[in-house]
């Protein structure tokens, strides 16, 4: 597609001009201006007033929580990607349509009915509740409720990208290292991961994303109580709500770096290392 | 489970080790992780029997919640069906300048967290932003209305169709688009007869995606659509706020609506894929 010499196919010229600006107008409005939005607002009284706004005890905490979030279901989702798709993509069995449809199904599920599962279980009247309350052991309006929700709706991300790459690259280069000896072990770290390794920090990479910045599911489940279980994403809602739109656009636009650097790595991963990430981002 | 066994029949023994334990691993994360808590919420709201759960049902707030959810959700993916073709046909289509630019910010939605959104998209759309004020002055309200809803899902939405048409695009050969020239069909006739038959099934599920998304979210919506109860509260909202007023059985028979929506728009992506694979 990059000497177009072939006239038939080509499109009018007034028609192209027409899908161009169209489309420009369409991404600049919808998804650049809100973006932009969220650095203005935060800097609508000057750098200080937002850096000042970060710099509080109650902001502080939920950086280090956001952070503890991810921390922890970075590696679990990760070590579930890698199992399942060394299973679905390297193996035949039956039921493998059905398994990979259960690993997507978070997409498909809002995150607020995923909250609400888990407070069905471990909340004050659910399931488990007064079992728990008996052990004195907190998992709703907590850390280990919040993983729980993160884990949840990120459970697809790593997964997702490994399958479809490693069922490209078959098995041949495994079952000779096998072959030859190697274990289990031996043979992943030596062959498969080098394969990988670009799909991986892919998927990895847009885990981290989601976890850092999931509202629906956790907000179900943190409590709100600030300086204690409010992730970033809950403490921007809840300095919005209390009209405190300085120190919430100050927090968001921490995000939005994030975010930011998020679709410049991962442009970058496409760019770079395009025939070792998934076939369907390749273009 | 049998699985392996059946497996094994079909071809040479297996040589990869490891088979049995990322299988073990998959399932028993799967079931504690997803399937586990799901299968609670499904079983919950028959506590007070199907009577109980058909009264909160269809209480008239929880009516109107669903509806908004759902109406809005698929007008939402309609105009991210007919957008999204457009800028996928431009982005993979045209060279012009910026086109990395733009095609990058496409994937923004996905990175940028829905709470940041949503804050965003309220101020941008409100009385005095930069959009909301040019918009009041000719007479049209977007912040804190349905309106506000419906844009918050268009964002939200909008990655899913292009990202799902465009590797189809830029596989598709420009042969057939020639031959149809050379026979005399207009660019226009092409574009119908050829370009989106074949596009159809990936525009399909795209729209699907976007659909599911919508019907679902939260964070970007809750700030720009005003919650007000009747008007313009989404079914997830309604959920939370249940849970606020420990009013689990309201909440679970919201969320199990909800859930089996999800289960009814996976049957169909998979019903989708296999068309899209058969190709």
């Amino acid at each position: 597609m990059t000497t177009r010499t072939r006239r038939a196919a080509e499109d009018p010229v007034a028609m192209r001009l027409i899908c161009i600006a169209i489309t420009a107008a369409f991404i600049i409005v919808l998804l650049l201006l809100p973006l932009i939005t969220v650095f203005a607002q935060a800097l609508a009284k000057g750098l200080g007033l937002a850096l000042s706004r970060i710099e509080t005890h109650d902001a502080w905490t939920s950086i280090r929580l956001t952070l503890i979030v991810a921390a922890i279901s970075l590696p679990l989702n990760t070590l579930f990607g890698i199992c399942a798709a060394w299973a679905i993509a390297k193996h035949t069995f039956r039921g493998k349509v059905l398994l990979t449809s259960l690993i997507d199904l978070p997409f498909s599920v809002s995150p607020v009915v995923a909250g609400l599962a888990y407070v069905l279980i471990f909340g004050m009247q659910g399931w488990l509740g007064p079992a728990l309350r008996l052990w004195n052991i907190k998992i709703i309006f907590a850390l280990p409720g919040i993983v729980l929700a993160t884990l949840f709706v990120t459970v697809p991300f790593v997964a997702r990208e490994l399958v479809p790459l490693m069922i490209d690259q078959g098995r041949d280069e495994e079952e000779a290292a096998v072959s030859l000896g190697a274990g289990g072990l031996q043979t992943f770290f030596r062959v498969t991961l080098p394969n990988i390794k670009w799909g991986l920090l892919y998927g990895v990479l847009l885990c981290n994303a989601r976890a850092m910045g999931e509202f629906g599911a956790v907000t179900v489940v943190s409590g709100h109580i600030r300086g204690l279980t409010n992730t970033m994403p809950v403490q921007v809602e809840a300095l919005y709500n209390d009209y405190e739109f300085v120190g919430a656009f100050a927090l968001a636009s921490l995000l939005a770096l994030l975010a930011l650097f998020t679709l410049a790595l991962k442009s970058l991963l496409e760019w770079r290392y395009a025939g070792e990430i998934a076939a369907t981002h390749r273009h | 489970m049998p699985v392996t066994r059946q497996a094994d029949r079909r071809r040479k023994p297996d040589a990869l080790p490891g088979f049995r334990l990322t299988l073990g691993v998959t399932l028993f994360y799967l079931c504690i992780i997803t399937l586990i808590p799901l299968a609670a919420l499904l079983i919950q709201p028959w506590s007070n029997g199907f009577h109980g759960f058909i009264t909160i049902l269809t209480s008239p707030r929880v009516l109107a919640a669903l509806k908004l959810s759902f109406g809005s959700a698929a007008i939402a993916a309609l105009v991210n069906m007919v957008f999204g073709l457009l800028v996928a046909w431009t982005l993979t289509r045209y060279r012009f300048p910026f086109r990395r630019v733009l095609d990058a910010l496409i994937d923004l939605p996905f990175a940028l967290p829905t709470a940041v959104a949503g804050i965003a998209l309220s101020a941008l759309y409100a009385q005095n932003g930069w959009l909301g004020a040019p918009l009041e002055r000719i007479g049209i309200k977007v912040a804190y209305t349905p309106l506000g809803i419906l844009v918050a899902l268009v964002f939200i939405g909008l990655p899913f169709v292009v990202r799902t048409i465009e590797p189809i695009l830029a596989d598709m050969s420009l042969e057939a688009e020639e031959a149809a020239a050379t026979l005399g069909a207009t660019r226009l006739q092409t574009l119908a007869r050829i370009v989106l038959p074949t596009l159809a099934p990936a525009l399909m599920t795209g729209t699907t995606l976007a659909f599911a998304r919508a019907v679902g979210e939260y964070g970007s919506v809750i700030f720009i659509a005003g919650n007000l109860p009747r008007v313009s509260e989404i079914a997830p909202l309604l959920i939370v706020i249940r849970l606020e007023e420990f009013d689990y059985p309201g909440a679970a028979a919201i969320g199990v609506i909800m859930l089996i929506a999800s289960f009814a728009i996976l049957l169909a992506l998979n019903l989708l894929q296999r068309r899209l694979a058969r190709r």
